[in-house]
């Protein structure tokens, strides 16, 4: 018999990690926006974007569409935990979904500075929420029988707070390297700048968010054998692969970021590429740290899942349509490849 | 009535999706409507049709942004408002949201790309296959929603789970085809294409008003009018089965729907009324003996009175919406049909009154639409799944506080990308299509250059049109 509800879990890991990789860029350029330093580099920016940013999004109902369907027991605990950070991320991805076309549209100065402000600023609110919603997550939330049973403002601590700045320092990284593999002359080189300042901040927010979560929880400690003051080789060995390859692409991103404007050897996807790497190194540490639990050291994938009569008849729809989205999905990429040209996007 | 988090979720709820399906019910028809000029330019060669498209396609953009932000935010509500109950029956409408997903966001989505941005890349014939994908991806997508919702009226094809009180599927092709889902699909989809042929018609009347009829004016006019005279009588039929329907298995809401009091064998169609909780259809002025048309019943026609009060849904709300959409529905097939004649006579690119009431007209569909929602999901009251889990048992365990909170923020952010929306909707139609066709070169309608090569689509707006 096949374990539905493990299968799940990884298809929806997988499209989590969908979403952080490609909005993740979205969101990263968003707010590099406010770096801009004239209205068409702004739309040359954006440009990069625009055509895919609806289907990156997509991803994200993936996350939520996919956690009622699959996991009802997860969502409905911990949507209500995080109403607050969800309204927040709402609101920002309205603000800069609909800023998209607005900022093409307004006619006088000051509509046209606020939807630009408005893209600006929904996209880095909307990187922080996420932050402070994993934050939240990894630290665990209060559940009686069955049901969230917290504060309002459980979410808010300073743990939250450092994960929201390392989510929203990474995207910045993950926007910059996008930027650098979709343009080219100035704003490439400014793109490169952006990316070793934002990679430098996310190195150390990493360092400082995977001692942070040692902390944060018993059983994190115990899934790595690792601990201030106690190592346990035989658990710690097998696994520090994991956090090494992250420190390696770090230092492989740095040098490649490091190279003169006119050496181009290797391409200019490489750094988008390793920025990738250092999200899924960090992405397949906390998996170890949290598994088998969805909602944190409470609730198992398990004990959440749907009826296995469920999850078998969406896998069926799954295992059809998911190659056929990443299909027409890549398509789509390859169709817009090649760096923006000026002029690019709309202005009407 | 007090304000607890129960009442003011159902309020933001109520909210929240009346201000999604604005969208969706336009760009259903709208992208219908694109796919069919893009198609009829691609047979016909003929340059109308192409400049149609460029003109509406920009509308569209703007309101598929809308629909998709105001769409995110349902996938959520769910889960932050309605806990409970995603998690009873997580497990029977989950998959059939995640066959939405599947089936329909990505598709709609991603090709969204390639209508707006692809022009230059792609050739016509892939590009008019991309405009399919997405007409097709949102019909797909109220397939699935509509399954979901259609089910919670008429629930079908479950059980449940004597330890947990959870819902799960035990037939799901009873599940998906739901006793009320082919009436309420076939329905939705009239009235999406109706909104948006009302749009389309207003849009047109207004230039024919400001004495900018051009050629591709005229043909919006007619193919708007022809399609409403065509829909609107399909329509009456369509809400009539659902009307039947609600009437087999939600007798209560048909009654208050009805204003019907007492149990009757035979009871009068009401006009207006002035009703109320307890005394129902007070002041009414209706035709009666006329239900013996309406419902094919021998058994009598329950009234109010015959359900005990904890399970009648909120009586006024019921009829009076109800009233609104039968109203606004008689009023656009006489749009439709008036507009025909006039076509007939050759005097719809001529300004005159039925332009001046053609030009509001355009708000008539939405109007139907948010009405018709109220009527079916209010008369599903005090369940959410019909006869099975009660409203007030599938509330989120959340504070008063944060909904009253969200509920504000949602009705600040709305106000504002509503009002500037609906202000770059309508300037772009009311810009019209200037008497020069726009020149295409590399980039997508809407683009610079496009921009630039369409003098009609100045920012300005000053460019004149050909007169009428
Ligand atoms: C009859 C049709 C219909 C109805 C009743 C609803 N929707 Fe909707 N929805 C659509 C028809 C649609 C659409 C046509 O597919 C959209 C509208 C905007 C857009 O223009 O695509 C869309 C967009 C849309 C999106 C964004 C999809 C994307 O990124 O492309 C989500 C997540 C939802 N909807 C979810 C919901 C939920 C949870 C609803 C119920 C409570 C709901 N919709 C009611
Ligand atoms: C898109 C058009 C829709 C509109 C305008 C609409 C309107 C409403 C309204 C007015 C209410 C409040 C009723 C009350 O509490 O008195 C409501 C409640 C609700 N509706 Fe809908 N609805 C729509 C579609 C849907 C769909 C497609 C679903 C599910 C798939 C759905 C699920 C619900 C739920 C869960 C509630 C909350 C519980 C309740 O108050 O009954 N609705 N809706
Ligand atoms: C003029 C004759 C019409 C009649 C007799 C009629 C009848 C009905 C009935 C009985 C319902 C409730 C179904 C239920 O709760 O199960 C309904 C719902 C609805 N109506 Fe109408 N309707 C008419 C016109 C229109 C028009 C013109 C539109 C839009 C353009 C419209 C849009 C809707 C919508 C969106 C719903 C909610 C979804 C649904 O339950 O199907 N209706 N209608």
């Amino acid at each position: 018999m096949l374990d539905l509800p493990l299968i799940w879990a990884l298809i929806l890991a997988i499209g989590v990690m969908l979403y952080v990789i490609l909005d993740g860029f979205d969101l990263g350029v968003g707010t590099l926006t406010s770096r801009a330093r004239s209205d068409e580099e702004r739309n040359m920016m954006t440009a990069t974007v625009e055509p895919v940013w609806d289907g990156n999004e997509t991803w994200l109902i993936i996350g939520g569409g996919g956690l009622f369907a699959a996991f009802p027991t997860a969502y409905a605990i911990l949507m209500p935990a995080f109403y607050l950070p969800v309204l927040m991320m709402l609101a920002a991805l309205i603000f800069r979904g609909v800023a998209f076309e607005f900022r093409h549209k307004a006619v006088r100065p000051l509509t046209r500075r606020f939807w630009n402000g408005a893209f600006f600023g929904g996209s880095l609110a909307a990187a922080l929420s996420q932050g402070l919603m994993l934050g939240a997550f990894v630290q665990g939330v209060a559940v009686e029988d069955g049901a969230f049973a917290g504060g309002p403002f459980d979410w808010l601590t300073p743990f939250s707070l450092l994960v929201a700045v390392s989510v929203a320092v990474g995207y910045v990284l993950l926007g910059a390297c996008w930027l650098y593999l979709k343009t080219e002359g100035p704003l490439q080189e400014r793109a490169r700048g952006w990316a070793r300042l934002s990679l430098v901040v996310l190195a150390a927010c990493f360092f400082a968010v995977s001692l942070a979560t040692l902390s944060v929880n018993e059983q994190v400690v115990l899934r790595w054998g690792f601990s201030m003051t106690h190592i346990d080789p035989g658990t710690l060995l097998p696994l520090l692969p994991v956090p090494l390859a992250g420190m390696v692409l770090v230092g492989l991103l740095w040098r490649m970021l490091s190279r003169s404007p006119a050496d181009r050897s290797g391409g200019d996807w490489w750094p988008y590429l390793l920025a990738v790497g250092i999200f899924l190194s960090g992405y397949l540490g906390l998996a170890i740290s949290l598994l088998p639990f969805i909602v944190p050291y409470q609730v198992t994938i398990h004990e959440a899942a749907a009826r296995d009569n469920a999850l078998g008849f969406m896998l069926v729809g799954a295992v059809i349509m998911l190659p056929v989205i990443l299909a027409y999905t890549a398509y789509v990429y390859r169709l817009f490849w090649g760096k923006v040209q000026p002029g690019d996007g709309y202005h009407d | 009535m007090e304000f607890d988090a129960l009442l003011l979720s159902r309020l933001q709820f109520a909210f929240v999706v009346a201000f999604h399906i604005l969208f969706p019910s336009f760009t259903i028809g709208l992208a219908a409507f694109l796919a069919v000029c893009e198609g009829l330019w691609l047979k016909t060669g003929r340059d109308v049709f192409r400049r149609l498209y460029l003109h509406w396609v920009k509308i569209f953009a703007l309101a598929f942004a809308m629909g998709v932000v105001s769409g995110v935010v349902m996938s959520y509500q769910f889960g932050t408002n309605w806990s409970v109950f995603s998690e009873r029956t997580g497990s029977v409408m989950g998959p059939l949201l995640g066959y939405e997903v599947l089936t329909a966001f990505f598709l709609e989505a991603t090709f969204l790309g390639v209508m707006l941005f692809g022009w230059s890349r792609v050739g016509n014939k892939l590009h008019f296959i991309a405009t399919c994908a997405v007409a097709i991806g949102t019909t797909i997508s109220a397939f699935w929603i509509l399954s979901a919702n259609s089910w919670m009226q008429t629930p079908a094809g479950f059980a449940m789970d004597p330890d947990t009180g959870n819902f799960y599927a035990t037939d799901w092709l009873a599940v998906i085809f739901n006793p009320s889902f082919p009436s309420r699909f076939v329905h939705m989809l009239l009235a999406a294409y109706i909104t948006t042929a009302a749009v389309v018609l207003a849009a047109g009347a207004w230039q024919v008003l400001r004495g900018r009829g051009s050629e591709p004016t005229r043909w919006q006019m007619r193919m708007a009018a022809g399609t409403l005279a065509l829909l609107l009588p399909l329509q009456i039929w369509a809400g009539h089965w659902s009307g039947e329907v609600a009437h087999h298995h939600q007798p209560a809401k048909i009654a208050a729907m009805e204003g019907w009091c007492e149990t009757a064998e035979v009871q009068p169609t009401l006009l207006l009324a002035w009703p109320s909780d307890g005394d129902c259809g007070r002041d009414a002025i209706g035709i009666p003996g006329t239900s013996r048309f309406l419902f094919a019943t021998d058994e009598p026609l329950q009234g109010m009175a015959a359900f005990a009060e904890t399970e009648r849904p909120p009586f006024w709300i019921v009829f009076w919406s109800f009233r609104l959409m039968v109203g606004a529905g008689l009023a656009l097939l006489v749009l439709g049909l008036w507009g025909l004649v006039l076509w007939w006579r050759k005097r719809l690119d001529q300004p005159g009154l039925y332009h001046w009431l053609a030009v509001p007209g355009g708000a008539l569909g939405f109007l139907a639409v948010v009405t018709g929602w109220i009527t079916a999901e209010v008369g599903r009251q005090p369940y959410t799944v019909y006869g099975v889990l009660r409203t007030a048992d599938s509330v989120a365990p959340v504070e008063a506080g944060q909904v009253a909170f969200s509920l504000l923020v949602f009705m600040i952010v709305y106000a504002i990308i509503f009002t500037a929306g609906v202000i770059y909707m309508a300037r772009i139609a009311a810009r019209g299509f200037g008497d020069q066709p726009p020149v295409v070169r590399r980039r997508a309608p809407g683009s610079p250059l496009a921009a630039v090569d369409d003098p009609a689509e100045m920012p300005d707006g000053t460019q004149e049109g050909e007169g009428a």
